[in-house]
């Protein structure tokens, strides 16, 4: 493999269609005979329909067609993971129709769909509809929502719990173990919920051929051939070869784009109902009502320390939010991708998580970037740091007592956690010690020392984080309960003039597969990237696949073109060998050249391309082409781990703090294009500053959104940012060709925990002992904590 | 209906509108300009930021109406012809986008601020795009992408 | 989002403004829009036509008048901050209509529209209360002018009549040896201030011989003028010790404003820390 490209910041090649506005998201695609759909949603978290009116709307110039749930409200979407209760019966997973008929069960639920000539009548005509509804009363905490008399957001679901959990050590040996500790640090805290916020509203727009009895569903999207397989086999029952799915470029997903929702089939319906185009693009209101949103724990963490300072236990009960239906990945997102994290990177012997998944009147909750193992992070790092401060240690030091220490994964085993995973390499101290190298932590701690005598509150926090990305080996998340496979997909199809396209299962909504993925090929096959083209989001072109999230794409979907990639080469040898007049194994390819070993007798990649498809001259017993589809299923879970470091400054008066400095070190395997994954860096820890100070999503007693709009749901803009310092280490992972690990969603995992460890330090530097503030951290919370 | 001729990226279009027909929807869905972008319904994300008569203005806050009369640029009509403009050239150079959707936005936004200020601090530049929420980088490699520009534009003069 | 359906028509002057505005009972003044269209998008506020102000000339120009200066209403924000004459003498108009929304809503919003419109969280109103700025009204009994301290009346709610519209804002001159200021506590989202202090201070040889402050986003009913402060600062020297006390006055005795940024008790602290901010600056402290 030559490396021209990989490990090179090579300039994406999509950008030249998004900066001159020539990018095709879904909502600029407008076909012949489009209509327009809107949908008219509960304005009540809870509440029964007692009648609807739609017979002035229908009447008006203009409709279509309307749809409620007495018509299609038998179809509901699927959750494709089941997670059983401690006691081994099935979780609790009642229906959630495409429209609701008898009983709204938080605000934005669909209750009517109007069909029309354009998005102004649609509107008009939905205001014209007469709900009436009976308000019940509505439970929004999931903490609050298992108490008797608490309201039943299932009728069905007694408790309101859709199952309860639990992983690590038994019970009782945690139990001991946290009673024979020299210290404990308690910590009661929520991670509150957010709302994931891509930039571009979710759009579909469903189509039916009746020539060919064909469907097209554009969708904006993060997995097209995963909407595919849902809506066919779970939702619609249609005929899977007659579906096409499309998603053309995507504004951003986060996790928000994975799931099926509701929409996708509504607007498949409708399109079939009416023989004409349907587009449905919400809003942004709608957005924050409708779009899955992330985290939402109320957690209880205790961790126990002996007295040299070791961690001896971590026993931690917690309560996760799961809205009012179960989204596509919901229930594994507290369970697998969440209690599996709780080793971080510690030897603590002992763990123990109990978790009860709540049904509450709330939009539905599910995987947001990192999706379980960011609130793994939370956990663990904030009781670092606060035990440190309890304890009087430093909080850096007491991480280097209880790191696992550095194994290659290779020569040294992979790591065992008591949480069933096993790691695959790592090495934690590294990260820790250039951390605080670009901190300068000797001078910062003068400095802070300095400012605290002129009246100024500095503070610096720490996360060295673990996740588990490159989701995932199939029989294990199988074993698990996922209703899938987690492989992925990559064919690579060398044209005859030697020209490359490469179909994957992937899809990118911002990570920049096209240009990545052709480093790989082009250096794979010693060809220039621009006789690379990666093809991706379309379930007619490309074979299968299952999409991009938990940091895969190119741990799984790059292996995937790697095989292929394999097999090229394994039958241009072949070609090359008949060709050259010598034995296969005497063939090396290098360089884009097939050479008969220790002679300058060579053929180009072209030439054998050409071959392939021009046999005369050929192998007996050998096909024609030059064609490889791969399907790749990991052996393991990749294991990117980092440190992170926030300084901040919080204004004493006010509480107003803002990030002076954000150092991330991380290590997320071989590295295909520098530029890329700090680009994934800078945006995840964006994210992750924004739920530490600025983002969460709120519900007032009746269960409505009190900030469902960007006048009053703060996000991170230019201004409230640093430039972040950013650094690397590289331990590649083990199992996999490319030796990458993802960088996705580490960014998000290892900040958040930092930041409010940062200003938790900043008020102990002042004598403010507090333990905890609750995030967002406002600058009212801080300034309370301080009085 | 009031009717409107308005010069958009140097083409003169005359149309009857809704009075009702916001800007950013004259120019997606009557001129077919799909590169301006709607992000949010509250005039908060900046998406779908144009320039109206040289300034950078949300077209999703204007009704077409307003705009009668107007010259108009939108991220289709900022090259000129096959030449990128310099911040076209600094976001892809300092990878200033991921997804794209908040891109040409940012783009109009950024090149009123180089307008005004050519050669901007970093402060100056993030406050310059404080009307335009990106969600995938960070601002990171945006405020780079701008200094990029501005170093250009400033060698270029 | 979309708005109602909804007529427009643009204005060629004052008088024909008036007077489609007095035709139309169910008419809105459009003059940037910027408070308005957001409004109606979200179908809050359904006009049945639209006067458009905008582009009526004798609306927007900004010139020295009296030793003051002279806003037309619809002078955009931009146009004002971008001003000589203003960026000389009036450091409270530049400081607040800098923190005004973003670049692009500074672009197209009006002096007018936001004065008019009277969001309690507005930045003008309280630079011009401040600067005892007054207020020209045009309607159909006649043209007034109106002092700043008398125009805001409460929550979106101003001393406007039926059929009335801003035509100008005229800024006194500034007296020998004041300096005028603006600080803001923006919320973290919409940037609208959870706190705005403006002050203007007169300093004379050390001592303080005049002093306007005023706070927005403080009070429910919008911008108004702290007598209080004021009062505690006038005859005193311009120190640390006088502003701390005089700002521990602020905001004492008005209905607070309350949202989950900020609650009551947290506001009025605030309101104390940014007229003290505020003072500082006034006084070059
Ligand atoms: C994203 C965003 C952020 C913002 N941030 C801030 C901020 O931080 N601080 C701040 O103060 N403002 C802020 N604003 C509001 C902005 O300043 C508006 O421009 C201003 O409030 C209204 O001015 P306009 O010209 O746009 O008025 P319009 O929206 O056209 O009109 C507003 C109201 O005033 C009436 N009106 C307009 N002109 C006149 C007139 N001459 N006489 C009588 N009535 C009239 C209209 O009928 C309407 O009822 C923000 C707006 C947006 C969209
Ligand atoms: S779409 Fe115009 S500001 Fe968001
Ligand atoms: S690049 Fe995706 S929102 Fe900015």
């Amino acid at each position: 493999m030559s490396n021209k490209f990989i490990g090179k910041s090579v300039k994406r090649t999509e950008d030249k269609r998004f900066i001159t506005g020539k990018g095709r998201y879904t909502d600029d695609i407008n076909l012949p005979g489009m209509t327009h759909a809107y949908i008219l949603r509960s304005p009540y978290a809870h509440a029964r329909i007692k009648s609807i009116d739609t017979s002035a709307a229908a009447a008006m110039q203009g409709v279509v067609t309307i749809m409620t749930g007495d018509e299609v409200g038998h179809y509901g979407v699927p959750c494709g993971w089941q997670v059983n209760f401690k006691n081994g019966d099935t979780m609790k997973e009642p229906p959630h129709p495409l429209l609701v008929k008898d009983k709204v069960r938080h605000v934005g639920d669909a209750v009517v769909m109007v069909v029309a000539e354009s998005r102004e009548i649609a509107q008009d005509a939905a205001e014209a509809i007469i709900i009436n509804y009976e308000v019940l009363p509505a439970v929004t905490d999931a903490s609050k929502a298992v108490e008797a008399g608490a309201p039943l957001v299932h009728d069905d679901v007694p408790n309101n719990i859709c199952f309860d959990w639990e992983i690590g050590n038994p019970k009782a040996e945690v139990d001991e173990a946290m009673a024979s500790a020299a210290h404990i640090t308690t910590l009661e805290f929520v991670n509150q919920r957010v709302s994931p916020n891509a930039m571009e509203p979710r759009s579909y727009i469903g189509h039916y051929d009746g020539v060919y009895d064909k469907y097209t569903l554009y969708t904006s999207t993060q997995n097209p051939h995963l909407i595919r397989l849902l809506m066919c086999a779970f939702v619609l029952g249609l005929p899977e070869h007659k579906v096409r799915v499309v998603g053309p470029d995507v504004g951003g997903g986060f996790g928000s784009k994975i799931y099926h929702y509701t929409e996708e089939a509504l607007v498949t319906l409708a399109a079939k109902k009416t023989g004409r185009p349907v587009k449905w693009t919400e809003t942004r209101s709608e957005a924050f009502l409708t779009d899955a949103h992330g985290r939402d724990h109320v957690t209880k963490a205790e961790m126990g320390f002996d007295g040299d300072g070791k961690i001896v236990g971590l026993r931690i009960k917690t309560f996760a939010n799961l809205g009012a239906y179960l989204s596509t990945f919901s229930t594994a997102v507290p369970t697998y991708l969440h209690g599996t994290l709780l080793q971080g990177v510690y030897t603590t012997p002992k763990i123990h998580l109990e978790m009860t998944c709540v049904f509450t009147n709330t939009t539905a909750v599910d995987a947001y970037r990192g999706a379980g193992r960011p609130e793994a992070t939370y956990l663990l790092e904030r009781l670092l740091d606060l035990s440190a401060l309890e304890m009087g240690v430093d909080p850096t030091e007491l991480r280097l007592k209880n790191f696992i220490p550095a194994f290659d994964g290779i020569t040294q085993p992979g790591y065992q956690t008591n949480v069933a995973l096993q790691y695959d390499s790592g090495n934690y101290h590294g990260v820790l010690q250039r951390g605080l190298e670009m901190l300068g932590y000797e001078d910062f701690r003068k400095a802070q020392n300095e400012a605290a005598a002129s009246g100024k509150l500095l503070g610096v926090g720490f996360s060295t984080y673990i996740e588990a990305c490159g989701i995932a080996p199939s029989a294990v998340v199988g074993s698990l309960g996922a209703r899938a496979g987690l492989y992925e997909v990559g064919q690579v199809r060398v044209q005859p003039t030697g020209k490359v396209s490469v179909f994957t299962g992937a899809h990118s909504h911002g990570q920049g597969h096209e240009t990545t993925f052709a480093q790989v090929v082009a250096d794979r096959l010693g060809i220039p990237m621009e006789d690379v083209d990666i093809i991706h989001g379309d379930s007619d072109t490309v074979a299968f696949g299952m999409g991009t999230y938990g940091s895969r794409s190119l741990a799984v979907g790059g292996s995937a073109i790697m095989k292929s990639l394999d097999k090229i080469i394994e039958k241009g040898a072949k070609i090359a060998a008949h060709k050259l007049e010598c034995s296969p194994d005497d063939i090396e390819f290098a360089d884009g050249k097939f050479t008969v070993k220790g002679t300058d007798k060579s053929l180009g990649f072209g030439d054998i391309a050409l071959t392939a498809y021009v046999p005369h001259v050929y192998p007996a017993n050998l096909e024609p082409g030059l064609d490889f589809s791969s399907f790749y299923d990991p052996t393991n879970f990749t294991y990117p781990f980092g440190c992170h470091i926030a300084v901040v400054e919080v204004d004493k008066e006010t509480g107003a703090t803002k990030v002076k400095r954000f150092i991330a070190v991380d290590d997320v395997g071989n590295v295909i294009n520098p530029m890329i994954v700090d680009g994934q860096i800078h945006g995840g820890v964006a994210q992750g500053i924004g739920q530490a100070l600025l983002e969460g999503v709120e519900f007032d007693g009746n269960g409505q959104i009190i900030n469902g709009s960007y006048m009053d749901y703060a996000m991170p803009r230019a201004d409230d940012l640093p430039m972040f310092e950013l650094d690397r280490q590289v331990t590649p992972c083990p199992h996999n060709p490319l030796g990458v690990k993802g960088a996705g969603e580490a960014g998000c995992i290892g900040s958040t925990p930092a930041v409010v460890n940062a200003v938790i330090d900043a008020l102990w530097s002042a004598g403010h002992q507090v333990k905890d503030i609750r995030m967002p951290l406002t600058p009212e919370r801080v300034w309370s904590a301080m009085q | 209906m009031p009717k409107i001729t308005v010069t958009v990226n140097g083409t003169q279009h005359t149309h009857e509108v809704e009075g009702r027909l916001l800007l950013v929807h004259y120019l997606r869905d009557v001129l077919g300009l799909t590169g301006t972008h709607v992000g949010c319904d509250t005039s908060s994300c900046g998406a779908c930021t144009i320039h109206l008569n040289g300034n950078a203005v949300k077209s999703c806050s204007m009704l077409a109406a307003q705009a009668d009369g107007a010259t108009i640029t939108t991220i289709e009509g900022l090259a000129s012809g096959d030449e990128l403009h310099p911040l076209q050239v600094g976001f892809k150079e300092e990878h200033g986008l991921q997804c794209g959707f908040c891109t040409p936005g940012m783009i109009m936004c950024a090149a009123d601020l180089l307008n005004r200020n050519p050669n901007p601090t970093e402060q100056e530049i993030r406050e310059g795009l404080e009307g335009n929420i990106c969600r995938c980088t960070g601002y990171h490699n945006i405020v780079r992408a701008v200094q990029h520009a501005a170093g250009q534009l400033e060698a270029a003069s | 989002m979309i708005p109602q359906a909804v007529d427009y028509k643009r204005a060629g002057s004052v008088s024909e403004a008036i007077s489609l505005l007095a035709e139309n009972p169910d008419a809105k003044i459009l003059a940037g829009g910027h408070s308005l269209i957001p409004a109606m998008k979200l179908r809050l506020n359904s006009p049945s036509l639209l006067i458009d102000i905008a582009r009526i000339p004798e609306l927007r120009y900004i010139e020295v008048r009296d030793g003051g200066v002279a806003i037309g209403a619809a002078s955009t924000h931009h146009d004002i901050i971008s001003n000589a004459e203003i960026q000389s003498r009036y450091g409270v108009m530049i400081e607040a209509g800098e923190l005004i929304g973003d670049t692009q809503v500074r672009n197209v919003g009006t002096l007018g529209g936001s004065i008019a419109h009277a969001d309690p969280s507005a930045d003008w109103p309280a630079a011009l209360i401040a600067l005892n700025a007054s207020i020209k009204v045009e309607g159909p009994n006649g043209a007034r002018e109106i002092p700043a301290t008398e125009f805001f009346l409460g929550f979106f709610y101003t001393a406007l009549e039926e059929g009335e519209i801003v035509t100008e804002v005229v800024l006194p001159a500034p007296a020998a040896g004041s300096r005028s200021v603006y600080r803001k506590f923006m919320q973290p989202a919409s940037r609208f201030a959870i706190v705005g202090c403006a002050a203007s201070v007169t300093i004379d040889g050390g001592t303080i011989t005049d002093a306007t402050i005023s706070l927005t986003g403080v009070s429910a009913d919008g911008a108004f003028l702290d007598e209080a402060v004021g009062a505690a600062l006038i005859g005193k020297s311009a120190s640390l010790e006088t502003i701390e006390a005089a700002a521990n006055a602020a905001a004492e005795g008005v209905e607070l404003n309350e949202d989950h940024y900020a609650s009551k008790a947290y506001r009025k602290h605030l309101a104390k820390v940014y007229t003290k901010r505020a003072l500082a600056g006034a006084c070059g402290l």
